[in-house]
């Protein structure tokens, strides 16, 4: 329970049911850390915020059960939040969703919840799970709702985890969770729907690495470098190669007749490569560490719709496995697709299954 | 579903007779103890028959005890109301790590303001040796703070040898015996303590009540201001009904003080012996030389002692782990650590404390429910591998 209105819902549908249920939040963060990102010396940002964990307990409260908020703080640390940066110091922007999904929500947080006694775990997740009899496979797929839709985040889900998790929500439409808040009587039903990522305010991830870098007492690096274009002309300096993602216009300060993106970012140069829009369209990708979800790992080319960041509409691609039970994955696209970035999430769908997906290499 | 309570070191429910007294006072002293008329004067003298009662549990004078709204306040009180007091230039204060944090963040904010503050760290076995609190006395010290139990362990420090230290190095002495009174027997003269706090609601009083010792003679400034409630240390219109309360409340203790510890260490002990032989990999935290006899911190190797209250809660037992943090969640115990348990160790660790509706039954059933919760605990853990 996340204090917010999606988390409710779903324990208030789960009463209704006559579950016998027990509610828990994740602390992952402190927000005291990083004072330096805060708002006239308020908490940074708004993830296990006091008020959102003073939501979640009301909302227990409300509904008469059990409600504990747990601990989570060094497992996200190290799982989420360093490999975070990792990333974007090593020229790829990362999903800390996904990893936090994968390592700490259907994975410390799931064997926490089985080993107070609670057989299953539920969240708030748009995104739905079925069992495929023929397969003997856990399904995943998107939730009814799609533009609100979070399968893009939930690629890394094992069988095993499935197998104990349920997605409530996967049926309903936003308008229809407020509805039904509204109906439950909830107290967080008017509240505004969260949108960043979780410990990072106002999304300036770059300004919380480096102040990330001031507290743990190392020196930020020196990122900064030069901005080239393709045929290698320095137009420009830069702070940090984990300023710029691919696609990005904005910050580069360089004055041109046509609009600049960054094309890609090379930390052992420390260069930013820019370019015009067409630039960024690619036909192919390769990712690597596949998950399969709803089918076996495949050992033949297959026909997909691959989305390669959250906001992107799935395109229609052929993709062609490599190596041992498909563990990397090429994808050739029908149609060049624009910034395909390093670090994000190469997903695969047939309609609204979710076939698999790994990261982009 | 029967609900058992284990964390009386937590709070205390108020008992029946306290209840009764309290809802009297409530009721038939509705008078400002402070007021010159009638109604202020039997308000006052059930404020002076309370304090009356809570210095015979302590072994003080009546007029050597300050009310408070509880621990934290007196705590408070005792540090700043006597640091600040003393005219000296350089000032030094000796406490230990393993303090409550009401004592321990009044000592960082005394540090703030540029006072220099030692923490003495315990031994392995959750006791401070007396001789370590030598060494840290400076000449500019003015306080030496050493809680009388600890909260966590329920380990006794030796306060007397810990006092003549302090008074011969010129400081004053203050002990925080908010886990001490009510549970073991308190007597302050032979202490030898120029401040002790202690508070209500751990020994069946309300919440919101305490009071703070303040030895005759030593100078105190007081930390609120106001009007010239008890003897101008603490202003605020006196709270008879709560004062009442622990007054009945010391009373009650100090009445049972030859049986109730004796029968709740036994509890205690067979609590403890039942899970030491139960369950694999565990032991006894801060044995020390002594304990409170109601208390037991019981480390289980390769969980999370989050997830086992969690898990109790739900069966039916309320315990405890570490302390809480603003949002709920749990911090691995300060105490602990500070004793040099692992870290995975001090996460790993429950605090027990028993009281009054306790008994053999409820125990053996704890027992059964530790051992079914550590083992489910552990058949998930990615770190336990029994031996």
């Amino acid at each position: 329970m996340s204090g917010g209105v999606d988390s409710s819902v779903v324990a208030g549908l789960l009463q209704r049911q006559g579950q016998r249920i027990v509610g828990l939040t994740m602390q992952l963060w402190n927000q005291r850390r990083l004072p330096e990102l805060a708002p006239e010396g308020g908490v940074t940002g708004r993830c296990c915020s006091l008020d959102d964990v003073y939501d979640a307990r009301h909302v227990a409260q409300h509904l008469g059960i059990p409600y504990y908020v747990v601990n989570f703080e060094s497992g996200f640390e190290e799982q989420v939040v360093k490999p975070f940066i990792d990333d974007y110091l090593s020229g790829r922007t990362p999903i800390p969703c996904t990893l936090c999904n994968n390592f700490i929500k259907f994975d410390q947080f799931l064997d926490l919840a089985s080993g107070v006694g609670a057989s299953r775990i539920a969240t708030g997740h748009y995104a739905r799970i079925g069992f495929d009899n023929a397969t003997g496979r856990y399904q995943m797929s998107r939730g009814a709702d799609h533009s609100k839709d979070q399968t893009y985040f939930l690629f890394g889900l094992k069988q095993e985890q499935l197998a104990r998790t349920d997605f409530p929500l996967g049926a309903y439409t936003k308008p229809q969770v407020r509805e039904l808040a509204r109906e439950l009587g909830l107290p967080v039903a008017a509240k505004p729907d969260s949108q960043e990522i979780c410990f990072v305010p106002n999304g300036d991830y770059a300004a919380f690495i480096d102040a990330y870098f001031r507290e743990r007492g190392i020196a930020p690096e020196k990122t900064h470098g030069e901005i080239r274009d393709t045929e290698g002309r320095v137009l420009g300096e830069h702070d940090g190669t984990h300023h710029f993602t691919v696609g990005q216009r904005r910050g580069l300060r360089i004055a041109a007749r046509e609009p600049l993106y960054v094309i890609a970012t090379e930390p052992a140069s420390q260069r930013v490569i820019v370019g015009h829009s067409e630039d960024l369209l690619r036909a192919t990708l390769t990712a690597r560490d596949m998950n399969w979800v709803s089918i076996a790992p495949i050992c033949a080319p297959i026909r997909a719709q691959v989305k390669i960041r959250n906001k992107h509409a799935a395109a229609d691609a052929t993709v062609w496995p490599i190596g041992d039970n498909a563990a990397r994955i090429e994808v050739r696209f029908d149609e060049p697709q624009r910034a395909v970035t390093p670090g994000q999430a190469a997903v695969l769908y047939n309609g609204d299954l979710v076939l698999g997906g790994g990261w982009i290499e | 579903m029967r609900r058992f309570y284990f964390d009386h070191n937590a709070t205390t429910p108020v008992s029946q007779s306290v209840l009764e007294v309290l809802v009297a006072a409530l009721l038939e002293v509705p008078g400002n103890a402070s007021s010159i008329h009638q109604d202020g004067q039997l308000a006052k003298q059930h404020l002076e028959a309370a304090r009356r009662q809570v210095a015979t549990l302590l072994g003080c004078e009546p007029k050597e005890l300050v009310f408070t709204s509880g621990g934290t306040e007196a705590d408070n009180l005792a540090i700043f109301g006597s640091v600040l007091e003393s005219a000296r230039p350089h000032k030094h204060v000796v406490t230990t790590a393993i303090e409550h944090p009401a004592v321990l963040n009044p000592c960082r904010e005394l540090e703030r303001s540029g006072i220099a503050v030692t923490y003495v760290r315990p031994g392995p076995d959750g006791v401070v040796d007396p001789e370590n609190i030598r060494r840290a006395m400076r000449p500019e010290t003015v306080l030496v703070s050493v809680m009388h139990a600890n909260n966590e362990t329920g380990t006794l420090q030796p306060i007397a040898e810990i006092a003549s230290i302090a008074h011969q190095g010129g400081a004053l002495m203050h002990s925080d015996g908010v886990q001490a009174a009510g549970k073991v027997a308190v007597d302050l003269e032979a202490l030898g303590v120029d401040l002790y706090s202690i508070s209500g609601h751990k020994f069946y009083a309300p919440k919101g009540i305490g009071a703070l010792y303040v030895k005759g003679g030593t100078k105190l400034r007081p930390i609120q201001f106001g009007g010239k409630h008890e003897r101008e240390r603490r202003p605020g219109t006196e709270n008879v009904p709560s004062a009442v309360a622990m007054g009945k409340a010391a009373a009650m203790a100090h009445s049972t003080l030859s049986i109730e510890p004796a029968r709740l260490e036994a509890l205690r002990d067979r609590l403890e012996s039942g899970i030491l032989a139960r369950v694999p990999d565990t032991g006894v935290n801060g044995r020390g030389n002594g304990r409170t006899p109601n208390t037991t911190s019981i480390y289980f190797d390769g969980l999370e002692g989050e997830a086992l209250v969690i898990s109790l809660d739900l069966k039916g037992f309320a315990v405890s782990s570490g302390s809480a943090c603003s949002s709920g969640a749990v911090e691995p115990s300060h105490v602990l650590l500070a004793m040099d348990l692992a870290p995975e160790r001090a996460r790993a660790s429950l605090r027990f404390s028993l009281g009054q509706s306790n008994n053999e039954e409820q125990v053996d059933a704890l027992i059964e429910a530790v051992a079914s919760s550590v083992g489910q605990l552990r058949k998930l853990s990615p770190t336990y591998t029994s031996v």
